[in-house]
C-alpha cells in the first residue's frame, strides 16, 4: 500500500522547479478521465448506448463437435421460434465468408465442418434477446464425427500445424551444448487463459442511407473491423464506419476477436435492413473466442560451473486451436522472449504452431512473451537448483551485458540495459538473501507447511514485430472558445490511454486538462489505424497528437508574432495563458482572434516509430525500438496436504521511463502482476475428452479475487529513469510488461515445492497454472511418493 | 389461498412506488433494470452472480419495521418479483449526473480505483453497503465484503483502499450519504414508511402470459398451496433457480416464493438445538451458527459470496442438495436433522437420508423442508471443516470435508465425518468412522483409517480437480483433521498468509 501515499503527495500541480503548471500535465498522477463516468454508472458501453428503433438481436448456433462434417442442417424450428425476423449460415454471407486478419483460415460461419467444439454455424435476429437465444437452441445439425486433435502434443506428433513450424538460431548451440561442464533437459508446461474482459464482446451495425453502415464495436482495432465489415458485405471501405468510445476491458482478446462479432451483425442488418445487435453472453464469449495459447516447451541446455548458459535449444509448441489468427506473430513473440533478460550466445530457438480442433487462440496482454519467459526461467531455475546455487545468483551471471554480451539471438543489439541495476535495488529493497535463509530454517521445522521465495527479472521488446504497424494517426480541433476535442487511432479499454494522450496536448498547448475532451475512437476521423496492442498505445497515439498539437501551437505562434508585432520567438505558451512579447493573452483569446484572422484551427498528427528493421524471413533485424524492464520478488507458502497455496509478501520494482501518469502506470504495474500470477495459480482451462470447454464461465474459471491480493504487496516504479529513446516525454510502454512479474509467483511456489524434496538438485516437476492439484502432485514427485 | 392476494408487485425505486401489472415470474431485476426502466448503470458481466457487475442494494425493513438493512444482490439472478415491499438502490441513486459524488464513489476516484470502469457500479454497490452496515476496516473483513466483486484490471489494491477511504470523507448532502450509525434522515424515514405501508401482509400472487408468482405469508397457505399444485417451483434465493432461467434457459411457468413467509424465517435457539427457518439467509445464519461452531467461520465465509450469502437461504441449499454445496457435510458431520412438511403433514429425518442420489432426494411431491435443527455443542467436541478450491474466495469446492469428534482418554468416540465433491450426494464417511471410533486418536490409526476412505467416496475427474486428486486430499483432509486436533499442523496457509 506504500505507492498509494507516495502519489499522494504528488500533488497535480507540483513541479520539481516550482514553476505552476497547467491541471493534467504530463508526469501529474491525474485520474482515468472516466473516472467519475465509472463511478457514478454514466459511463456508456456498447450495451448501454440507447437502442435505435427497430433494433434487432443476434445470436449464434454454434457446434455441438470439435470436429465434424456436416452433413445437413435443419433450421426450420429456429425460423419457426418466436420473435425470428432471420437466421443466416455461410452461405448467406455476401463477400467471402471469412474475418481472418492474417490468413483467410476463418469462417464467419462454419460451412460443411466444424473445427472446434462452439464455432458459429449459424445466426438468428430476433426481436429480443431472448428469442433470439433461445431460438439459436433449437437447430437441428447432422454431424459427421471426424477425429480431433485436443491437445498441443498430439498435434506436434500428427505435425498438425496452423503455419509452418519455424527456427531462429545463432551460433552453434548443439555443440555448445555438447562442449559444456553441464547439462540439463526439461519440459515448461504453461497453461492457457481467458482474457475474461468484465465486458463481453459486442456489436451494433445499423444501416444508414445508400448502403452505408455504422457500427459500435467494442474493439481494440475499429480499423480492422471496418475493413473485415466491408469485406464480408461485399461493400468498400469507405462506406463503413466504425466508432468505440470505451470498452470494459479487452487485454488483447478483443484485438482480431471483434472482427467475428462485428461481420455477423453487419450481415444481419444488411439482410434485415434493420439495426442489429449481437452481444454474447459470457459463457458464449468464453466458448466462441480465443484465448491465450498454452505452451509445452521442451529445452536442452549445456552451462557451466557458475551456471552461465553456454548453449541452448528450445522446441516450443503452442495450441493455436483451429486456426492462425495472431498465432504466427504470437510465436514470434514468444521465440524472441525465450531468453528473457538473458544472453544465449548458442541458441536454437523451434517454434511449432500446433493446430488443435478447439477454439483458435489469440492476443493476449504480452502476446507469446509470456510463454517464452516462462520457459527461459524454468531453465535458470533448474540450472541453479542442478547447482545447488541460489537461482538469483545464476539469474545474474546469465544477465544481458552492457557493453558486450549484448546481442539477442535475433541480432538486436541492447542499448538500454538495466535489469542488473534493478535486480540490485529490489534484492536489497525486499531484503531478499535474509528472508531466504530464514525462510530454509522455518521450512526445516513446518512439516506440513512449507515456503518459498523467487526473483524473478523481466526485460520486454517494446513494438509491433510487424513493423508497418508502427503508426499511428490523430486529430486535434481546437474550437473558439480555447477547448479542444482530441481523438486518435488508439481505443480506451481502460488502460489509461486516453487521459495520457490528452495530458500530452495539456502539456504541448499548456492548457488545463478540463479544457480537453476525449473523443470515441473513429474510423472516419483517423483512417486505418493498427489496434491499439503491444504496448503501444500512448507511444504511438501521444506522439501522433502531440503532432497534432504542435501544428496548431505553430500556426497559432506564426499569427501571434504577425499579429502582435513580435519574433516568433517570444511567443511562450504558459499554463493557459500566451505571452505575446510583453503581452498576456489566455489561450481562448489568442484562439479566438486566431479564428477571426482565419486560421486553421484543427491538424491531423502522424507517427511511425524510427529505427525499427526487421526481417521477418529470417527473423533477425531490430524488432523492437526499445525494452521494458521490472522485477518482483515474491514469497509464499504452500500446504503439502493440500497443495493449496499463497502469496505472503510481493515486491515490485518497474521501469515506466519517465511516467506520463504514475497513477496509471502503477495501476497498469499492479493489475498486470495479479493478472500474471492468476495465469500462473488459479486460472484452469479445462477441455473435457469430447473437446468441450468446460471453464466458460466465473463459476467454473477463477480469475483472482480481492483476497488474492498479497497481504503486504510493495510496489514501486523506477525512480529517475527515463526512456533513452525519444519516445513521448521519455516516457516507456507498461500495458503488457507488468504480467511478466508475475512469474515470480510461479517459482515461488516451485521454491517451495522443492523444498519438500529430499535431493536439492532435482527440479520440481511443477507445471502451470499452479492449483493445488498441480502443486500436490508436484509436492509428491518431489517426495518419491506414488502419484495415485 | 385464504389470504388477501395482491396482483400488483410493487416496490420503491428512485424514491417513488414502482407498481407492475403482470411481471413475468422469473424476469430478473437486471433485465427490468436495463430493458424497462432505461438504466443502464448496472451491468451483466456473467448472469450468473459471479461477478458482481450487476450488483445492487436492496434495502428492506427491519425486524420492528423501524430501520432499513441494506444489503448487497446479483440483480442478473435476482427475480423481479422478489423486490415486492422492498427497496431497490442502484448505482444511479447515490449521486445526481453532474455533482457531489458519494463518499464511497469519491473514494474510488482519489485511490484510482477504476480503470476499465465495467466493474466499477458493481464495486460501489457492494462498498455502498458496507458504507451502510458498519464498514470494516480490517483487510480480511474487506475482502470477505469484496468477495463477490471480480476485477480484472486494478489487482484489487486501490479498491481495497477505497473500502478504507470512504469513511473517512466528507460527506455530501442527500439520503445515501448517511452512514451506518448515523441518525436516520427525513428521506430515510419516508422510505420507511413507504414500505411499511406496501408491507402490508398480504401475499403477492401475480399472474402473466408466462406464469404466475405467488408470495404467501402464512405458513399453512404456502404449504396448502404446494400440496395443491406440487409442479409449481419452490424458489427461495433464487441463486441456483435464477441460472436455471439465465443459463440454461430453462421455462419456468409458476413460482411458489417462500422467502415471504414470515413464520420460516426465524431462528430459534433451545437448549439442544439450533432451529432454523428453511427461508432464513446465510448472512442471518452465520452470527448465530458461527457463535455455537466458531470453527467453522472460514467455511462459511468462503461459502459462495456476500451478495450470494444475502439471498440464498439455509433450506435452498439443503433441498438443492448439490454434491458441492458446502454447507451440507458440516451440517451432516454435526448431526442436524431437517423437518419436512407436506400440507398438515410433518416429519423430522436425518439430513444425510434426505439425499438418495445425485439430483434424486427423499422428498415427495408437494413436500418441502421446513426447518432445519443443528444440535447445540457438546463439551469437549471437536469440529473442523475444510474447503478445497483453486480460488480462496467464491470458488466451489473441489472436496469439501467436516469433521466431528470427541476424543475421551485418548480414544475417539462419536466421530461423525461427512464429504462433498466426492460422491453424487453429500455423504457420510460411515466405513472411516467405524474405523476411528472406539480406537485410539493416534497417527497410526488415522493412517490406516485413510485407506479405508476409498471405500467410502470414489470420486469423478472434472474441471474442478481430477479423480486422483479429489481421493488423496480426501485422505489427507482427513489427516489435517488430526493434525490441526493435535497441535501437529497448527495452520492452513490462508490463516498463515492473512
Amino acid at each position: 500500500m506504500r505507492a498509494e501515499r507516495e502519489l499522494e503527495l504528488r500533488k497535480p500541480s507540483d513541479d520539481a522547479s516550482g514553476a505552476s503548471r497547467v491541471d493534467g500535465a504530463v508526469g501529474t498522477a491525474t485520474p482515468h478521465d472516466s473516472a467519475v463516468l465509472h463511478v457514478n454508472g454514466r459511463a456508456a458501453y456498447t450495451d448501454d448506448i440507447p437502442e435505435p428503433r427497430g433494433l434487432l438481436h443476434a445470436a449464434f448456433g454454434v457446434s455441438t463437435q470439435a470436429h465434424a462434417r456436416i452433413r445437413g442442417m435443419d433450421l426450420s424450428r429456429v425460423e419457426a421460434a418466436p420473435g425470428v425476423v432471420a437466421v443466416i449460415t455461410a452461405c448467406d454471407v455476401p463477400g467471402p465468408n471469412n474475418y481472418g486478419a492474417v490468413i483467410a483460415d476463418d469462417p464467419i460461419l462454419a460451412e460443411d465442418e466444424v473445427v472446434y467444439a462452439g464455432q458459429p454455424v449459424f445466426a438468428v435476429a430476433a426481436t429480443t434477446v431472448d428469442a433470439a437465444r433461445r431460438a439459436a437452441r433449437l437447430a437441428d445439425i447432422d454431424y459427421e464425427p471426424l477425429e480431433a486433435i485436443l491437445d498441443p502434443e498430439t498435434a506436434l506428433e500428427r505435425e498438425s500445424f496452423v503455419l509452418p513450424s519455424t527456427q531462429l538460431a545463432r551460433g552453434d548451440a548443439d555443440t555448445a551444448i555438447a562442449n559444456a561442464p553441464h547439462r540439463l533437459t526439461g519440459t515448461a508446461r504453461v497453461g492457457g487463459q481467458d482474457q475474461f474482459y468484465l465486458e463481453g464482446q459486442i456489436s451494433i451495425a445499423i444501416p444508414r442511407e445508400g448502403g452505408d453502415l455504422f457500427l459500435y464495436s467494442s474493439t481494440q482495432h475499429p480499423g480492422e473491423i471496418q475493413h473485415a465489415v466491408a469485406k464480408a458485405l461485399g461493400l468498400e471501405q469507405k462506406d463503413v464506419t466504425v466508432e468505440c468510445r470505451r470498452m470494459g476491458g479487452a487485454f488483447g482478446g478483443k484485438e482480431s476477436q471483434p472482427a467475428l462479432i462485428a461481420c455477423t451483425a453487419a450481415i444481419l442488418a444488411q439482410r434485415t435492413g434493420r439495426p442489429v445487435k449481437l452481444r454474447l453472453d459470457r459463457d458464449a464469449d468464453m466458448i466462441i473466442t480465443g484465448k491465450r495459447h498454452d505452451f509445452v516447451s521442451q529445452y536442452e541446455v549445456g552451462f557451466d560451473d557458475t551456471g552461465r548458459i553456454l548453449g541452448i535449444r528450445y522446441n516450443h509448441a503452442s495450441r493455436c486451436g483451429a486456426s492462425a489468427d495472431l498465432s504466427g506473430a504470437v510465436n514470434d513473440r514468444a521465440m524472441f522472449h525465450s531468453d528473457n533478460a538473458y544472453f544465449l550466445e548458442h541458441a536454437a530457438i523451434d517454434s511449432h504452431r500446433c493446430k488443435t480442433h478447439t477454439v483458435s487462440n489469440t492476443a493476449f496482454r504480452g502476446f507469446g512473451g509470456p510463454q517464452g519467459m516462462f520457459a527461459c526461467e524454468q531453465v535458470v531455475d533448474d540450472i541453479a537448483r542442478h547447482l545447488g546455487r541460489d537461482p538469483v545468483d545464476v539469474r545474474r551471471v546469465n544477465f544481458y551485458g552492457t557493453d558486450s554480451r549484448n546481442v539477442t539471438p535475433y541480432g538486436q543489439v541492447i542499448e538500454d540495459n538495466i535489469i542488473a541495476e534493478i535486480v540490485d535495488q529490489l534484492e536489497t529493497s525486499a531484503d531478499y538473501r535474509d528472508r531466504r535463509r530464514e525462510i530454509e530454517a522455518w521450512n526445516a521445522n513446518s512439516p506440513i507447511l512449507k515456503r518459498g521465495i523467487a526473483l524473478t527479472p523481466v526485460k520486454f521488446g517494446i513494438s509491433f514485430t510487424a513493423t508497418h504497424l508502427n503508426q499511428a494517426g490523430a486529430l486535434v480541433n481546437v474550437y473558439t472558445d480555447g477547448t479542444v476535442q482530441l481523438n486518435h487511432g488508439g481505443t480506451e479499454m481502460g488502460q489509461g490511454l486516453f487521459v495520457k494522450v490528452a495530458q500530452v496536448v495539456a502539456e504541448t498547448l499548456q492548457i488545463d486538462l478540463s479544457r480537453i475532451r476525449c473523443t470515441a475512437s473513429d474510423t472516419s476521423k483517423v483512417p486505418n489505424a493498427s489496434a491499439t496492442a503491444a504496448s503501444a498505445g500512448s507511444d504511438l497515439n501521444g506522439m501522433a497528437a502531440r503532432n497534432a498539437a504542435e501544428k496548431i501551437k505553430r500556426r497559432l505562434t506564426g499569427f501571434a508574432a504577425e499579429h502582435y508585432g513580435c519574433d516568433e520567438h517570444e511567443v511562450r505558451f504558459d499554463n493557459n495563458h500566451v505571452h505575446v512579447g510583453d503581452q498576456t493573452l489566455t489561450f481562448a483569446e489568442l484562439v479566438h482572434a486566431a479564428y477571426m484572422a482565419r486560421v486553421s484551427l484543427s491538424a491531423q498528427g502522424f507517427y511511425k516509430t524510427p529505427k525499427i528493421d526487421y526481417d521477418k524471413t529470417t527473423l533477425t533485424g531490430r524488432p523492437f525500438y526499445y525494452f521494458a524492464y521490472g522485477a518482483a520478488c515474491t514469497e509464499v507458502v504452500i500446504d503439502t496436504l493440500t497443495g493449496e497455496n499463497r502469496m505472503t509478501r510481493v515486491d515490485i520494482l518497474h521501469d515506466c521511463g519517465r511516467s506520463l501518469n504514475p497513477a496509471v502506470d502503477l495501476g497498469q504495474v499492479e493489475g498486470g502482476f495479479i493478472q500474471g500470477a492468476g495465469w500462473l495459480t488459479t486460472e484452469e482451462l479445462w477441455w473435457n475428452p469430447r473437446g468441450d470447454l468446460k471453464t466458460h464461465a466465473p463459476a467454473t474459471y477463477k480469475i483472482p479475487c480481492a483476497s488474492d491480493l498479497p497481504p503486504d504487496f510493495r510496489v514501486t516504479l523506477l525512480e529517475s529513469s527515463e526512456n533513452r529513446e525519444d519516445t513521448i516525454y521519455k516516457s516507456k510502454a507498461v500495458g503488457e510488461p507488468p504480467l511478466m512479474l508475475g512469474l515470480s509467483v510461479f517459482h515461488a511456489i516451485r521454491d517451495a515445492v522443492a523444498a519438500c524434496s529430499a535431493d536439492p538438485a532435482r527440479a520440481p516437476e511443477l507445471e502451470a497454472p499452479a492449483t493445488p492439484e498441480h502443486v500436490l502432485d508436484a509436492v509428491m514427485l518431489a517426495r518419491g511418493d506414488a502419484r495415485v | 389461498m385464504g389470504d388477501a392476494v395482491n396482483r400488483t408487485l410493487r416496490f420503491l425505486h428512485d424514491g417513488d412506488i414502482v407498481e407492475i401489472d403482470g411481471a413475468a415470474p422469473t424476469r430478473t431485476v437486471l433485465q427490468w433494470l436495463r430493458e424497462d426502466r432505461m438504466r443502464c448503470g448496472t451491468k451483466e458481466g456473467c448472469a450468473e452472480g459471479d461477478c458482481g457487475a450487476c450488483m445492487v442494494v436492496v434495502a428492506s425493513l427491519n425486524e420492528d419495521a423501524t430501520a432499513l438493512d441494506y444489503r448487497a444482490i446479483n440483480s442478473c439472478i435476482q427475480f423481479l418479483p422478489t423486490l415486492h415491499g422492498k427497496e431497490l438502490i442502484t448505482v444511479e441513486n447515490l449521486s445526481p449526473a453532474t455533482g457531489p459524488l458519494h463518499p464511497v464513489q469519491q473514494a474510488l476516484v482519489d485511490c484510482h480505483g477504476s480503470q476499465c470502469g465495467f466493474c466499477t457500479p458493481g464495486f460501489v454497490m457492494t462498498l455502498f453497503a458496507m458504507y451502510k452496515s458498519g464498514a470494516p476496516e480490517a483487510r480480511s473483513d474487506i475482502d470477505d465484503a469484496l468477495a463477490g466483486n471480480l476485477c480484472r484490471c486494478t489487482g484489487y489494491r486501490p479498491i481495497i483502499d477505497a473500502a478504507r477511504r470512504m469513511v473517512t470523507l466528507e460527506r455530501p448532502a442527500g439520503r445515501h450519504a448517511q452512514p451506518h450509525g448515523a441518525a436516520t434522515n427525513d428521506a430515510e424515514r419516508s422510505a420507511i414508511e413507504t414500505l411499511r405501508a406496501l408491507n402490508d401482509d398480504t401475499a403477492l400472487h401475480t399472474e402473466s402470459s408466462k406464469g404466475t408468482f405467488a408470495a404467501p405469508t402464512e405458513v399453512d397457505a404456502f404449504a396448502r398451496l404446494y400440496a395443491a399444485e406440487p409442479n409449481r417451483r419452490i424458489l427461495a434465493g433464487g441463486t441456483d433457480v435464477g441460472l436455471w432461467v439465465t443459463k440454461d434457459y430453462r421455462d419456468i411457468d409458476d413460482v411458489l416464493y417462500i422467502g415471504n413467509v414470515e413464520a420460516l424465517r426465524d431462528i430459534s435457539v433451545t437448549d439442544t438445538v439450533i432451529d432454523v427457518g428453511a427461508a432464513v439467509t446465510f448472512t442471518e445464519l452465520m452470527p448465530v451458527l458461527l457463535d455455537e461452531y466458531p470453527e467453522l467461520t472460514d467455511l462459511f465465509r468462503r461459502w459462495a459470496s456476500p451478495p450470494i450469502r444475502n439471498a440464498a437461504t439455509l433450506g435452498g441449499n439443503i433441498a438443492n442438495g448439490s454434491p458441492i454445496g458446502d454447507s451440507m457435510p458440516a451440517l451432516i458431520a454435526l448431526g442436524t436433522r431437517v423437518l419436512l412438511r407436506h400440507d398438515h403433514d410433518t416429519r423430522e429425518i436425518d439430513l444425510e437420508s434426505l439425499y438418495i442420489d445425485y439430483q434424486v432426494n427423499d422428498l415427495q411431491p408437494g413436500e418441502f423442508v421446513k426447518r432445519i435443527r443443528i444440535p447445540r455443542r457438546r463439551p469437549g467436541q471437536l469440529v473442523a471443516s475444510y474447503k478445497l478450491s483453486k480460488r480462496f474466495d467464491q470458488d466451489i469446492s473441489a472436496v469439501c470435508a467436516a469433521f466431528s469428534a470427541q476424543v475421551e482418554n485418548g480414544q475417539t468416540q462419536h466421530i461423525r465425518i461427512a464429504y462433498g465433491g466426492v460422491a453424487g450426494v453429500p455423504k457420510r464417511a460411515l466405513a472411516t468412522e467405524a474405523a476411528l471410533n472406539d480406537r485410539p486418536f493416534d497417527e497410526a490409526t488415522v493412517h490406516a483409517a485413510m485407506a479405508v476412505l476409498d471405500e467410502d467416496f470414489s470420486p469423478l475427474t472434472d474441471m474442478r480437480a481430477s479423480a486422483d486428486y479429489r481421493a488423496t486430499a480426501t485422505r489427507n483432509l482427513l489427516y489435517r483433521f488430526f493434525a490441526e486436533a493435535t497441535g501437529l499442523g497448527a495452520t492452513d496457509v490462508y490463516t498463515y498468509a492473512r
